[in-house]
């Protein structure tokens, strides 16, 4: 498992490969803090490649998202699967964010 | 048919993806059996081991958490037990609402519940089992007829 930052514009892009778990999440958080801290707004969390999330790693998105819009930014999501996206949906997280079907789309309009 | 799996983890978040996944690498019998481990199991035990190890055991490192899966031919259930003192169920707010959906924390015991076909707690609150009903041979046959 391994959170992959790239950027694409202005657009900063993380990666989740593998699990985002109660393990993991601080890893996420602490690489997205960091990015925030060097100057920049714009957030893509693309999970592409992501096996599970738990509520930890849910929690950790919901937590970054508000530190992003307090700072004026924006943290958006792409390509989740169908058995991710019910994640959301079961705890009403896909009406806090903007989720969008691919990495393209979600980068689109940002 | 059935299969049992019984082990016991150290108190440490670390442990919990490798633990989850050896249980679901020893439970797939099909792919519909499959489908359903992929999220929905991994997910819930996830939540349990997590829970036995923040809440019910107290990151207490030298605590432990006990794990007992078996699997049935129609359904597979989990049972997880850490030391603690336990906790009330009844107690958890429902974190969809409005003013609990911006919280960190809460979702858990909702996930599971939404997940799995049972979750149920022993008397003292430091036990959580899981059940999970699994397609038969429905499942199998309209894989087969696919």
């Amino acid at each position: 498992m391994a959170f992959n930052i790239s950027t694409e514009g202005e657009v900063t892009v993380v990666d989740v490969d593998g699990q985002l778990i109660v393990g993991n999440r601080q890893e996420l958080k602490q690489k997205v803090l960091d990015e925030l801290e060097a100057g920049r707004r714009k957030f893509l969390v693309d999970f592409t490649n992501t096996g599970y999330i738990d509520s930890s790693g849910l929690g950790v998105l919901v937590s970054l998202s508000k530190k992003v819009r307090e700072q004026d930014g924006e943290l958006r999501l792409s390509s989740l699967n169908e058995d991710l996206r019910t994640l959301f949906e079961l705890t009403k997280l896909d009406t806090l964010f903007r989720i969008a079907d691919s990495r393209e789309e979600g980068l689109s309009d940002f | 048919m059935q299969r049992q799996l019984v082990f016991e983890l150290p108190n440490d978040l670390k442990c919990i993806e490798e633990a989850v996944e050896f249980v679901v690498s020893r439970c797939s019998t099909c792919e519909e059996v499959a489908r359903k481990l992929r999220v929905n199991f991994r997910v819930c035990l996830s939540e349990a081991l997590a829970n036995a190890m923040i809440y019910g055991n107290g990151r207490d490192p030298s605590k432990r958490v006990r794990v007992e899966v078996v699997l049935y031919t129609g359904s597979l259930t989990a049972r997880v037990t850490d030391e603690g003192d336990g906790f009330d169920p009844t107690r958890v707010q429902d974190p969809c609402t409005p003013c609990n959906r911006m919280k960190v924390g809460g979702r858990g015991l909702h996930l599971m519940r939404n997940l799995m076909d049972e979750v149920r707690y022993n008397d003292r609150g430091n036990s959580v089992t899981l059940v999970l009903n699994l397609p038969q041979s429905d499942g199998l046959s309209r894989e087969a007829s696919a």
